[in-house]
């Protein structure tokens, strides 16, 4: 668990403790600590003074505002129709091999979570996939091995 | 019917001098850049194809002294990538395009909202929007703009939803009167614009409207930036003329075995290949905000129509009942008659739910489901059943 308070605090300096800030406040805290724990939206909730109720709810609409635990790495396979069509299956069976997790699973060590997401908009060069931020694409069972081991350290 | 063939065209990405350009816009008074929006007959580049010199008149008209430029980057049509790109070559054009926009109706701040999954780019947009603000204020005109990000929601594509969004509430869209340009952002009248409009905008500018209209067709002018991907030997970003056949489409971007194209993504129509010569690519035909997917005959229509229904039934905001179930129901419908659980017969009870979506639903996404739905269970009937 970490100490999240003094970060909401800072966020809100930083974007305001208007209801517009909350997307805001939300994403960075995403993007530090991977997802959002109770404690977190409670302390948001607080801090913009709306209930952890409103939070929540407007967390859980978005699909990159996780509201589980995810590991320091989030790799999304999109699985819409192009990156379908193009081998997404192989990617996927070669990154739960090498991660020795399922579709929606994280890795014991918290360092990958493997998730499927909706078209991403490398459509011309798939299949691709994003890892945090980052697109990789016209990728083969073979080059997505080597992308992700350059996260493994 | 005459066509126009297939034309390259290269006025997006072509390179300009956005502070020329944005010098010759404020010496004309709003109404004069809206009169030539209007003669350009500009319609919107995100799908939907509203005229743009309308969206700005009307924001234009509104008495009050708070407005907004918004510019749509929540790019999330399957099998459209083109906003991605203009932004990161050409972002200075888009930037460009607000501040005329935000002249032309009055409005001195504009946002971009801007789809979570091109965040990788925001450094390199930073950096080009640091230039842009120097620029504006050598040149002395008060604007300003601020990114707003997604956070993968393809619904804050509609322009109320991406608006909630931006003030911080789930993306559910509003409902409609209020418009827009009456009612947006924070309840100002507001002109939200794809990012290829505010760039074909300042194309009109730059080059005025007399030259713009000589390219496409009378529905459908100018050019637009297409998206191209599946069965092709070329996939890639391509700027075409409008007004060619899906024929001559495919010609030139097939790989000579293709039974269907998919115009305008998930929510657009399905042509197939016997209606290939028949179908416009514009307004007149099947509209598209660039969405353009070839399909070969080693594909099953039923896997392409079961993707897009699973796409809608997790993208659905669940808010109003004929888009939440509606999908749901649609896509078991497809698998129990897939697996023979339902008769084939079942298909047409089907169809009647896609159209009572279509007008029962609150918003485009809902309304547009049966697009697809429909387009594909018609013309590929048999690989739905079998």
């Amino acid at each position: 668990m970490y100490h999240i308070g003094n970060m909401v605090k800072e966020l809100a300096e930083k974007y305001g403790r208007k209801r517009e800030s909350l997307m805001p406040i939300l994403q960075d805290i995403v993007k530090k600590y991977n997802y959002l724990t109770d404690d977190a939206m409670v302390a948001v909730a607080t801090e913009l003074d709306i209930s952890a109720a409103e939070v929540y709810g407007t967390a859980s609409f978005y699909t990159f505002l996780d509201t589980e635990e995810r590991g320091k790495n989030i790799i999304r396979v999109c699985k819409t129709i192009t990156c379908s069509m193009k081998g997404k299956n192989d990617i996927i069976s070669t990154l739960e091999d090498i991660l020795k997790i399922k579709v929606g699973e994280t890795t014991p060590d918290k360092m990958f979570t493997l998730l499927e997401t909706n078209c991403i908009g490398w459509c011309h060069k798939a299949p691709a996939i994003l890892i945090n931020d980052m697109p990789y694409t016209d990728l083969t069972p073979e080059t997505v091995i080597d992308v992700v081991k350059g996260y493994m350290r | 019917m005459k066509n126009k063939g297939l034309t390259k065209v290269d006025l997006i990405f072509e390179s300009i001098d956005v502070r020329k350009v944005m010098n010759k816009a404020f010496e004309m008074t709003s109404d004069e850049i809206i009169e030539q929006i209007l003669e350009s007959g500009l319609k919107g580049r995100g799908g939907a194809g509203f005229p743009t010199g309308l969206k700005w008149k009307y924001t234009a008209a509104e008495k009050d002294p708070d407005k907004f430029i918004v510019c749509n980057a929540d790019e999330g049509e399957p099998g459209t990538f083109k906003d991605r790109e203009i932004l990161d070559k050409v972002s200075s054009k888009v930037y460009a395009g607000m501040a005329i926009a935000g002249k032309a109706m009055g409005a001195t701040k504009g946002f971009i909202y801007l789809r979570g999954e091109y965040r990788f780019l925001l450094p390199q947009l930073y950096v080009e929007l640091h230039k842009f603000h120097k620029l504006i204020n050598e040149i002395g005109y008060d604007f300003s703009i601020e990114y707003r990000m997604g956070s993968g929601a393809y619904i804050c594509g509609e322009e109320s939803a991406l608006f909630e969004s931006i003030e911080g509430f789930r993306g559910e869209p509003r409902n409609k009167p209020p418009y827009p340009t009456v009612s947006g952002l924070f309840a100002k009248p507001t002109s939200i614009n794809n990012v290829e409009t505010l760039v074909t905008a300042v194309m009109i500018i730059e080059k005025g409207p007399q030259e713009y209209v000589k390219l496409g067709t009378k529905d459908s002018r100018g050019s637009k930036v297409f998206s191209i991907s599946g069965d092709t030997p070329i996939p890639g970003i391509f700027e075409l003329e409008l007004g060619m056949t899906v024929q001559e489409f495919v010609n030139e971007f097939g790989d000579g075995d293709t039974k269907a194209v998919q115009v305008g993504g998930a929510s657009g129509f399905c042509v197939p290949r016997k209606k290939f010569g028949e179908t416009i690519i514009g307004f007149e035909g099947v509209p598209t905000g660039g969405s353009m997917k070839l399909f070969n005959s080693s594909r099953s229509m039923y896997n392409v129509l079961h993707n897009y229904l699973e796409f809608f039934t997790e993208e659905s905001c669940g808010q109003c009942t004929p888009c939440r179930v509606g999908c749901q129901q649609l896509l078991l419908g497809i698998e129990k008659v897939k697996k023979g659980d339902s008769k084939s017969t079942y298909l047409n009870e089907l169809v009647k739910l896609a159209d009572t979506m279509k007008v029962a639903s609150k918003c485009g996404l809902g309304q547009s489901v049966g697009n697809a739905f429909k387009s594909i269970v018609e013309n590929f009937r048999e690989e739905i059943i079998y």
